[in-house]
């Protein structure tokens, strides 16, 4: 009798990525042993609620992860949590845990997400200076939002801006302190910007634009107490978070020697140059075949879309990664939901009011659809979802008419 | 406590527990239900957790939102008794209830 051993695959990281691609292969009956390694204590969960729901005392922790820890244990995927990946060995196909024990591979699939950028600056190291990237970051930053206390915010990206929006309804005076000329540069238009930056002002958030960060002051007993400003001014501070974007976790692969550029560079099926080891997530510089260029993303579409792909990948079908990425983010009673990459475009058109009634920017670049920013109006997403898919052009005109259904314009 | 009953478009059927407080999204997801996959974790934002209510329970799962009805307006198979699985939180009336589930999601 042939006793033929099962092939392990090993995902390493515990974060959105990893929790879908366990889901996926259980769907898909994958026949090979999976086991997951994550540094973190906890199973797979959701980021996206830490600086919502969660951060909000809304939602318990367990409603965090993605699945309850049985359903993977129960379709026989083992889950080794809290247990750190030191390093790859790629010609012995095995990697060295924390715990001083080594796994085998025979596919190994790196999941390892990113971490937040910090600031370096004089005071960086004073206590009451927050990032918000794991549950532990919330449970700490929620404690210290209590009525009175004076919140600066570095950054105002969509974490700073939902964190401001949350804080403030619980009573804390919030300072948001954004270097550049307006909000969420770096993934919104300028309407957008606007809308957001009156919706926080209106709060009672105090939004400084065009401020950058130099340095922390320090108080008593090594906590900080102001923050300074390049110039020359400063802003009292009970409590700092910095929140100035995230970095890819590439450290596992660069040592390993796999090819990296500001990200795990992977093809359409999210393999890695080594054919035995796949990339996923945050920490990837992917193809994606509805882009030209290689894409590095933060998000949960791509997390699991890239998830996906690299279950069929494993499961020997082909199927390349080419969907549209999307995105939301809530602040007050404002749901923004993006579809696209909005970078390029060279035409804003806007569609109805700026107001929380509900709007939508559709970006064009040489009259084509390529990405649509909704606010309160889903069904602008959800049409923008496939004019983006599909590349659609379509008129300014009609775009912006709002007696003309969007609907029809599919 | 009590029992839903998932049927995929295949008509491969999973009968799955519920406490009453969680969503249907949550359930079929904890259950590892295919074709439901709550990516956004029930925001009501992404469309991905369509399901179709049998018609004699449709009555039990409450009131289509706003944003809900502008999610559902797109989704291709949208049937009179669509909901967002996120959207309807589970009653212990509910035990018993038949959702079926479409062949695509958004
Ligand atoms: C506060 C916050 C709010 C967000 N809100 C949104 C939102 O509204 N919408 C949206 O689309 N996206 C949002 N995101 C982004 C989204 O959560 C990420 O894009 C997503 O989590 C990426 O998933 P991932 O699995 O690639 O990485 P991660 O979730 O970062 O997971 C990586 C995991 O790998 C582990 N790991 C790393 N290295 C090792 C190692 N050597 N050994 C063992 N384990 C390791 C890490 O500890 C971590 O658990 C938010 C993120 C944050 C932090
Ligand atoms: S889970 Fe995203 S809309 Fe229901």
């Amino acid at each position: 009798m042939v006793n033929k051993k099962k092939d392990t695959t090993v995902i390493v990281g515990g974060g959105h990525a990893a929790g879908t691609l366990l889901t996926a292969l259980l769907q898909k009956k994958y026949q090979h042993e999976v086991v997951l390694v994550s540094d973190e204590p906890h199973p797979p969960y959701q980021r996206p609620p830490l600086s919502k729901s969660y951060l909000a005392g809304e939602v318990d922790q367990s409603s965090l992860y993605l699945k309850p820890r049985s359903v993977y244990e129960n379709a026989g995927q083992q889950l080794r949590l809290g247990v750190r990946v030191e390093g790859i060995d790629r010609y012995a196909k095995s990697i060295k845990l924390s715990d001083q024990s080594t796994l085998k591979y025979d596919r190994l699939v790196l999941a390892t997400g990113s971490h937040v950028r910090r600031l370096k600056a004089p005071g960086s190291d004073l206590k009451g200076i927050h990032y918000l990237h794991d549950i532990a970051d919330t449970d700490a930053l929620r404690n210290q939002l209590v009525p009175g206390k004076r919140l600066v915010i570095v950054g105002g990206g969509y974490i700073g801006l939902e964190v401001a929006a949350s804080a403030i309804k619980k009573g804390v005076n919030v300072t948001v302190l954004e270097a550049a000329e307006r909000l969420m540069q770096r993934v919104t238009g300028p309407e957008m910007s606007t809308f957001f930056y009156a919706k926080h002002t209106a709060a009672g958030v105090d939004v400084r634009l065009g401020t950058a960060v130099t340095g922390f002051e320090a108080g008593d007993k090594g906590r900080v107490a102001g923050v300074t400003l390049a110039d020359g001014g400063n802003v009292p501070a009970d409590i700092v978070l910095v929140s100035i974007g995230v970095i890819p976790e590439t450290t596992l692969a660069e040592n390993a020697g796999l090819l990296c550029d500001d990200g795990i560079v992977v093809d359409e099926f999210t393999r890695t140059d080594d054919r035995d080891i796949l990339a996923i997530g945050d920490c990837t510089r992917h193809r994606n075949l509805f882009f030209e260029k290689m894409q590095r993303l933060e998000s949960v579409a791509n997390a699991v879309d890239q998830a996906r792909t690299a279950a069929a990948t494993l499961m020997g079908e082909e199927m390349p990664y080419d969907s549209a990425p999307w995105f939301w983010s809530n602040q007050y009673d404002v749901r923004l939901q993006m579809v696209g990459l909005s970078q390029n475009h060279d035409q804003r058109v806007l569609r109805g009011t700026t107001n929380d009634k509900g709007f939508a920017v559709f970006y064009l670049l040489e009259g084509c659809v390529i990405a649509v920013d909704a606010v309160n109006l889903p069904i602008a997403f959800m049409v923008g979802k496939q004019l983006v898919q599909q590349r659609k052009s379509v008129s300014a005109d009609a775009l912006s008419n709002t007696d003309i259904e969007l609907k029809s314009l599919i | 406590m009590g029992k839903i009953i998932f049927i995929e478009h295949d008509d491969t059927e999973h009968v799955t527990e519920f406490r009453a407080g969680s969503t249907l999204m949550q359930v079929a997801v904890d259950n590892a239900v295919p074709g439901i996959d709550g990516d956004c974790g029930g925001e009501c934002a992404c469309g991905t957790c369509h399901m179709i209510v049998a018609d004699e329970w449709f009555g039990n799962t409450g009131t289509v939102g706003d944003a809900e009805e502008q999610m559902l307006s797109m989704t291709p198979e949208r049937a009179r008794t669509s909901r967002l699985g996120c959207q309807v939180e589970i009653t212990e009336a509910m035990d018993g209830m038949t959702v079926h589930l479409p062949e695509f999601q958004m």
